[in-house]
């Protein structure tokens, strides 16, 4: 079996909020001094769940791909230490500043130019754009059918069984193969590579496409082909600081609150 | 300018939901004079119709088969494109709900056109439509123009004004073709609910985050809900302390979990990381506990209690049994 999981390199989202800022002219967030780029949390619980699949199978290939910088490479080398078998970069200036359409587009191109892939794993959303589609629409442009934010995957007889999360609880759905899932926080933690891992991952191959290798014409990803133009990128107004409350001990701030609560009409 | 626009409904036990009320709300403001219509998909659709008409739309696209019932991505998005045959809409509206996060993209595919996803705010801006959309965890607001048609937005529960009941309106109903094959087999379901009042309901939602320490932690998180009421305050978690297995996942309040907007949101032990404050920052007011006073969630809280949790919420919740 073949198995595809899309990666995403990103700025890490623990970053404090004090730490982010935004350029106006640019429409650009500015990279914060001392801020690492990592792996999107949910596209190393994608990872994960194609590795588990991959373990219970046997007899598995997995390809990592990703579309960004050349640093984008930290990110596939993170899910080859992982387990996974090759890396494709996705990189070209023709790509950049896209939308998440064109950049699915280049990830369809990708997967089909890979050609005997059974499954693709992506995670639920970017953790910095929190866009939640780019699984959704490899799935349309392969002509495949897609589950999303699953909490459990598994693999048998020519059918993937997804648990997905829905409003008020799990829904256990199957779906032929081929077929596109995407994963979310409740499948449980990524595992965490050993030293052996990474150093072995430095040795497996990461080739890089660009737009020409995948046939695609220039004019229709990247920000030539975006459908949705950015506007402005703003940071949103905080109305400030909390009022808090001064008692001696607990008891007294408790009391205090309330009666603040109480004069409000809160409570 | 006139635009039509298609609100994707969804109702259940025959009564339109909130956000789909919520939807024509925004459809109606932006039709401006050109036509609002709503799809609506399972058993009771056609008579979910009739409370559409107040709401705003003025045509109806139902189809009653039990089919619907069970969300199916693709046979929803052959049913919801025969309605864009009918409708020509120049925006198609859809809550950020767990059917609208997978349609949208699907139909914005189908469509040769783009989707834009969790939208607090879709406005008209001389004549064009501009969508905004928290990014970044919600560090960051970003807003959108579209340079293709229609456009399709799915719309955060809560952030959009319904229109006040047009009373005695009535509208045209139209019934959308059978159901169509799907490739998803739907072979069980499981709920997984807080018994009693649910967060998205509560006019309180008491909150505990990693900052408890433990498990047990909510205990007292839970015993300072009871003593507000259990008709009116439910408990809620960050997705640190959901992720460490201390509460269910049903109660996260975020931007992967639940978003919240009740009249007061007690943060009890959460920083607020702003993919927290994306779930719950539409709150009337909120009250933050924390030891440490430099925690982001003072900055989005109201009122703030600076201390350990375990010393405040004794007397917390006996001064709250007192007052009433």
């Amino acid at each position: 079996m073949h198995l595809v999981v899309c990666a995403k390199q990103i700025p890490d989202p623990e970053t404090p909020p004090s730490a982010f800022k935004i350029d106006p002219a640019k429409n650009e967030v500015i990279p914060a001094p001392g801020i690492a780029l990592v792996l999107s949390q949910f596209d190393g619980i994608a990872a994960e769940a194609a590795l588990r699949i991959k373990e219970a199978a046997g007899d598995t290939k997995i390809t990592v791909i990703s579309m960004g910088a050349e640093s984008a490479q930290q990110a596939i080398k993170q899910v080859l230490a992982m387990g996974a078998d090759e890396g494709v970069l996705l990189q070209d200036p023709a790509f950049d500043k896209g939308d998440p359409h064109t950049t699915a587009k280049v990830l369809t191109a990708a997967i089909k130019k890979l050609g005997d892939v059974d499954a693709v794993f992506c995670g639920r959303q970017a953790a910095d754009w929190d866009w939640g589609v780019a699984g959704i629409l490899i799935a349309e442009g392969l002509g495949w059918p897609v589950s999303i934010i699953a909490k459990g995957v598994t693999l048998e007889d020519g059918k993937v069984r997804v648990q997905r999360v829905i409003e008020d609880g799990y829904e256990t759905v199957d779906l032929p193969l081929p077929a596109v899932v995407t994963v979310s926080n409740e499948f449980g933690e990524p595992r965490y590579p050993k030293l052996q891992q990474i150093m072995q991952a430095a040795r497996k191959t990461v080739t890089t496409w660009k737009a020409a290798d995948l046939g695609l014409d220039p004019g229709e990803v990247g920000a030539a082909g975006a459908r949705l133009k950015l506007e402005r990128l703003y940071v949103p107004e905080k109305e400030g600081k909390a009022e808090i409350m001064q008692g001696d001990t607990p008891a007294e701030q408790a009391q205090q609150l309330v009666a603040k609560l109480q004069a409000a009409k809160i409570l | 300018m006139a635009r039509n626009v298609l609100v994707v409904g969804e109702f259940s036990e025959g009564e339109p939901s909130t956000t789909t009320h919520e939807l024509l709300g925004a459809a109606s403001r932006l039709s401006d004079g050109g036509a609002v219509g709503v799809t609506l998909l399972g058993s009771g659709a056609s008579g979910a119709a009739a409370a559409t008409f107040p709401a705003g739309a003025g045509k109806a696209f139902t189809n009653d088969d039990a089919e619907y019932d069970v969300f199916r991505s693709d046979q929803w998005l052959i049913a919801v494109l025969a309605a864009v045959e009918q409708s020509s809409p120049d925006v198609i509206l859809i809550a950020q709900s767990t059917a609208g996060r997978e349609l949208a993209p699907r139909l914005a595919f189908r469509l040769d056109t783009a989707a834009a996803m969790d939208c607090t705010m879709v406005q008209d801006e001389g004549g064009a439509l501009q969508v905004t959309r928290p990014a970044y965890g919600g560090n960051a607001l970003a807003t959108y123009s579209f340079a293709s048609s229609p456009a399709v937005a799915t719309v955060r529960a809560k952030s959009q004004d319904p229109i006040a009941p047009n009373a005695g309106a009535t509208g045209e109903s139209v019934a959308l073709p059978g159901v169509g094959e799907s490739r998803t087999t739907v072979i069980g379901r499981e709920k997984v609910e807080a018994e009693g009042l649910q967060i998205q309901d509560a006019a309180v939602v008491v909150s505990g985050g990693r900052g408890l320490g433990s498990p047990e932690g909510f205990e007292l998180v839970e015993a300072l809900a009871a003593a507000i009421g259990k008709d009116k305050a439910a408990v809620g978690a960050s997705r640190a302390a959901c992720d460490l297995g201390w509460y269910p996942p049903s109660q996260q309040v975020g931007l992967t979990g639940k978003v919240v907007t009740p009249d007061l949101y007690i943060a009890v032990a959460i920083s607020g990381a702003s993919q927290h404050m994306a779930g719950c920052s539409g709150s009337k007011t909120i009250i933050a506990i924390n030891k440490d006073s430099e925690a982001n969630i003072f900055k989005s809280a109201r009122f703030g209690i600076v201390g350990d949790y375990k010393q405040v919420l004794p007397p917390l919740i006996e001064a709250i049994k007192a007052a009433k």
